[in-house]
């Protein structure tokens, strides 16, 4: 007997983590039991990364249409017009069980399928952004986590020639051995070269091409949607590893394919390999697929049927193309040293049928297994922590006594401080399209052949959201979107990836539903809609979760009069503005809590009509010409975004000369991240004309100083040169 | 069929950061007696059909080639029956 | 003047190039593919680009020397005319025995990508017929760590073929502002006889405005220009 004749029995199932009534349910659709192989489609197809089973009824509350975007959530990625017959295509996709197992292959195939996800659709990528989170930076867990993560990511991205311009790297307890690692790509296509996974007629070829296929990731999908345990760290055979030389490979002889029209749909064979992309083809495509295993190019020897359809080795494409162009992808795909395996057709039953050694192992329905897909509400129950929490009073918080040490101390923060150390890993530059490069709000890539270039940002406090799901979800877009808008760019839509841990617990469930809920509310005010994303449940170590980590990536259009926007100060003499409100609280700042895991609140409130008139005020202020620079207030407050200007002014020259002018006290008005708050420079004389635009805008706009000579000076609080301002913000926390 | 382990490693007067890396994390876990470390790559060739001494003449023209670079590299191979 | 970027499987510079050359430099630039037997006759410069031509898998630059278009430049270069090698480039021209040494990975075992200094250590044409001195190019590698041995390095000072060396924002060498471990903060070199030229920063990287550095133009027009000299002189 072989493995795959192995009989399905109800402790297999278990192992399968598909429960007592899927399985029934399961039973139900094949009106039979299934086989061994089948038993491992199901699984796989039936796991939360391929079905968001327990997130579907929420996903689908986010507003997903605007006349702006081409193609919303179910496809590889989201796709936005950005007009002349161009779009962006983009999404973000989380790897953070293989990274927290092998940080250096995991972070690396991360890379290497959101970049596939892209150029399946027949974009060519050219930007890729990661938002990483890591524990407490002094635990040898977290160095060695960090280090292999930046370094897989460098490897991968550098190699294939796809710049990685932005991101976000935070630190913080509740990350301890479970670190997130979120990659974003994003590509450019023209609109009429736009390629869907889906085979929607009977009759094509199934074509295979690219790595051959192994044993490695058998069960990653599954792996994904399992908290993280000592049984799992056994599990490390189920990470894959990358070939990014491969990856360029089948990128260019993807490219060219689809330029030369020989595909009628693609999907590379990521999580889950074989068995989803084609399963997932045939069903979106309203047919059915036939495909011969035989045929299938092996790396080992005496692989199953059940191994051959589950395995997860990556940089293997699937492509449905019609007989009479084979031949000429043939060619093209050899140009590339790459070969052309024919799998199987497309058929018009609606079945999906796997057969092996002339044995028919796999017939199921095709769209069924997605459509109906089990799906669940999960009970809800607020946290007992949430009326616990401790929080910010100025009676309860003395004053401090040395504001001069402090701004240095925060700055010097792993969270605040410059992420140099890291984006200097990664090739940003290449394709050299980068006009405004990491280390600002939001990195800027230019469209050649048009005047537009759009902005990128990727944005998640942590703190906030687990402060409150609800405000830190809303406040991800906001933020997001003022990144991208100080920047010079009007937002457009997102993408997201939302991690939390098990949705099985009512108070995880509780964070993710209210989660959704103010993303989907940001996104609606703000009119950036979802384009697709990822959700990544199970994120927990023994000690429990990590913060609930729902991260926006953001895309901004920049086109005249708008123009791209920098950080740091242009001229002396400018005057420095500060747009938006008042500080009122400390809560959930870098100040007060650095990396620890039980964070001192409250999150801070987020109003978005407000953003939205603050964002409208800059872009109008932008468009008219009338700033020189303009920088966000995030994290560490408005005294490390006037250092980040003073910095990198240009040869870090300039430095500013501000007063604190509110009644609040002093720390307050130093370390809040009170939201909907941006530092703007410009000439004196230009002040009239933007007091008149944020005056039409109800945003308070107050003078707080002038740039100067180097460093920064605030009255009555303290003077910084700008090398000890350096010094303290380009500390490395390993 | 012969298998032929060919080992390349830098010149002993060539600098191995790779090779300090590690010395310096097998000092860290506190390995007694460590001198010294040098980081090397090691190919498997399996030939058929080639007598010992005609297998050693393709591994060495090979090795020189392409295995190693002999402005920074040296190499050493073993034959042996597969 | 017209130029022939190569294409490597996992070449990344290579669209990089022709757009400066094209572009900014007003040049003529065609891409020449790797499997292809021969340099077409009217192509005046080789460019080998960066990347990781076939993976660097086994060494950067060593399986890429063994391709047929590689054979070509060889002949091509020992015909006397410009070939410049950019990071990968660099890498394969050392390989391929056209340039001494070798480059190793950088001291820290990190890629580095910024923007570093350059001080011009040889003016001469074809590649730095120009005045400035002190050049700011961005440089994007993990193995740019320059070796080369005593003899070595002597007999490129002798025949005056360093070209590059890195400095600090005033042109001062210093050990401080050597990225990687290069012998004598060597970052650019040419053949004895002056018309192979490798270099591990980017000058395609900073050849326009809008990219806010045009120093890497001056090498791109130097090129350019020699061969109009070149050709006129062929004429006379």
């Amino acid at each position: 007997m072989t493995i795959d004749e192995t009989r399905v029995t109800s402790p297999l199932v278990e192992e399968h983590g598909l429960t007592e009534q899927e399985y029934e349910q399961l039973k139900a659709i094949l009106g039979r039991e299934p086989t061994f192989p089948e038993l491992g489609v199901f699984s796989v197809m039936w796991s939360e990364h391929c079905s968001y089973k327990n997130s579907k009824p929420l996903l689908r509350t986010l507003p997903t249409k605007g006349p702006q975007v081409v193609q919303g959530p179910g496809e590889n990625a989201g796709v936005v017009s950005i007009g002349d017959g161009l779009a962006i295509v983009f999404k973000i996709e989380s790897h953070n069980h293989p990274s927290a197992v092998e940080p250096y292959a995991g972070a690396a195939t991360g890379v290497g399928g959101i970049l596939r996800d892209i150029f399946t659709m027949g974009a060519r990528p050219i930007a890729m952004l990661d938002s990483l989170r890591f524990g407490d930076p002094r635990s040898a867990r977290t160095a060695y986590l960090t280090g292999g993560v930046v370094s897989g990511i460098a490897d991968y991205g550098n190699c294939v020639g796809v710049p990685t311009v932005a991101g976000e790297v935070a630190f913080n307890e509740s990350y301890e051995g479970n670190p997130l690692v979120n990659a974003m790509c994003v590509g450019l296509i023209e609109t009429k070269n736009l390629t869907l996974a889906q085979a929607n007629r009977p009759g094509l070829l199934v074509v295979y091409y690219g790595n051959t296929t192994g044993r490695d990731g058998i069960h990653g999908a599954t792996f994904a949607s399992e908290e993280l345990t000592e049984k799992t760290q056994a599990k490390r055979s189920a990470v894959q590893v990358g070939d990014p030389f491969m990856g360029k490979k089948i990128l260019e002889a993807t490219l060219d394919l689809i330029q030369a029209g020989m595909v009628v749909g693609l999907q590379d064979m990521g999580a889950a390999g074989l068995t989803c992309s084609s399963c997932e083809m045939a069903g979106r495509g309203g047919t059915g697929v036939e495909i011969d295993l035989d045929k299938v190019p092996q790396r080992a020897e005496n692989m199953s049927t059940y191994e051959l359809l589950l395995s997860e080795s990556q940089e293997r494409m699937l492509a449905v193309c019609p007989e009479e162009k084979i031949e000429e992808a043939r060619r093209i795909l050899a140009r590339w040293d790459l070969e052309a395996h024919v799998l199987g057709r497309t058929t018009g039953d609606g079945r999906m049928r796997v057969s092996r050694g002339g044995r028919e192992w796999v017939n199921i329905p095709a769209a069924k297994i997605s459509d109906e897909s089990p799906v669940y509400q999960r009970e809800a129950r607020p946290p007992a922590y949430v009326n616990a929490l401790k929080r910010f009073t100025v009676e309860s918080f003395p004053e401090p006594k040395d504001y001069r040490a402090d701004v240095l101390r925060v700055l010097a923060l792993p969270t605040v401080a410059s992420k140099r150390w890291v984006y200097e890993q990664y090739d940003h530059m290449v394709q050299t399209n980068t006009l405004v490069r990491p280390g600002s709000s939001a990195a800027v890539i230019r469209i050649r052949g048009t005047q537009k270039s759009i902005a990128l940002k990727t944005d998640c406090n942590g703190l906030f959201c687990y402060l409150d799901p609800y405000e830190g979800a809303k406040m991800a877009v906001a933020e997001a979107a003022l990144n991208v808008a100080v920047s010079g760019a009007r937002p457009l839509a997102i993408t997201n990836c939302l991690n939390f841990g098990n949705p099985m617990k009512p108070e995880i469930f509780w964070q993710f539903s209210n989660a959704v809920r103010g993303m989907g509310e940001a996104c609606r005010v703000l009119g950036t809609p979802v384009t697709g994303g990822n959700v990544s449940f199970y994120n927990e170590n023994i000690d429990g979760a990590v913060f609930p980590t729902p991260v926006v990536g953001m895309l901004g259009l920049i086109e005249p009069p708008l123009r791209p926007m920098r950080t740091g100060w242009e001229a002396a003499g400018d005057a420095v503005l500060l747009a938006g409100p008042a500080a009122a609280t400390l809560g959930g700042s870098q100040y007060l809590n650095g990396t620890a895991k039980n964070p001192i609140g409250p999150c801070p409130m987020m109003n978005l009509d407000f953003q939205r008139r603050l964002i409208d005020g800059i872009l109008q202020a932008i468009g008219e010409g009338l700033l020189h620079s303009a920088q966000d207030v995030s994290d560490g407050g408005l005294a490390i975004a006037l250092a980040e200007c003073s910095l990198a002014s240009k040869d870090s020259s300039l430095g500013a000369d501000a007063s604190l002018l509110d009644a609040a006290r002093p720390d307050i008005q130093l370390f809040s991240e009170e939201p909907s708050r941006a530092v703007l420079s410009a000439a004196p004389e230009a002040l009239p004309r933007l007091e008149a635009i944020f005056r039409g805008a109800e945003v308070r706009l107050v003078r707080i100083g002038t740039v100067g000579v180097a460093g920064l000076r605030i009255r009555d609080v303290g003077q910084w040169n700008a090398e000890e301002l350096r010094k303290a913000y380009e500390t490395k926390p390993f | 069929m012969l298998k032929a382990t060919v080992i390349v490693t830098l010149k002993q007067e060539v600098s191995d950061p790779q090779g300090f890396a590690v010395f310096e994390a097998l000092r860290s876990l506190g390995m007694r007696g460590l001198q010294g470390v040098r980081v090397g790559k090691q190919f498997e060739i399996q030939l058929d059909g080639l007598s010992r001494a005609e297998a050693e003449k393709e591994l060495h023209e090979v090795s020189a080639k392409l295995l190693s670079n002999p402005v920074i590299e040296d190499y050493r191979f073993e034959i042996t029956e597969a | 003047m017209k130029f022939g970027v190569v294409v490597f499987p996992g070449s990344n510079c290579d669209t990089d190039c022709w757009n400066a050359l094209h572009g900014p430099a007003g040049e003529e630039a065609v891409f020449l593919w790797h499997k292809d037997a021969s340099v077409p006759s009217d192509v005046e410069c080789v460019v080998l680009p960066g990347g990781f031509s076939y993976g660097d898998y086994l060494r950067v630059g060593a399986i890429a020397r063994f391709s047929p278009l590689l054979r070509a430049v060889v002949e091509f270069a020992n015909q006397g005319r410009p070939v410049i090698g950019i990071c990968n480039g660099f890498q394969v021209l050392c390989e391929a025995h056209l340039l001494p040494g070798v480059l190793m990975r950088n001291r820290s075992l990190k890629f580095i990508c910024k923007d570093v200094w350059l001080k011009v250590a040889r003016h001469a044409p074809p590649f730095t017929d120009f005045a400035a001195d002190v050049l700011k190019i961005p440089i994007a590698h993990g193995e740019g760590n320059y070796f080369i041995d005593p003899d070595g390095l002597k007999r490129l000072r002798d025949n005056d073929q360093i070209v590059f060396r890195y400095c600090d924002a005033r042109g001062r060498v210093t050990p401080e502002a050597n990225p990687n471990g290069s012998v004598d903060s060597i970052t650019g070199i040419v053949n004895e006889a002056g018309n192979v030229l490798g270099m591990m920063p980017h000058p395609e990287r900073c050849a326009e405005e809008a990219l806010g550095n045009c120093d890497g133009l001056m090498i791109l027009r130097s090129i350019a220009e020699s061969g109009l000299v070149r050709s006129a002189s062929f004429r006379s």
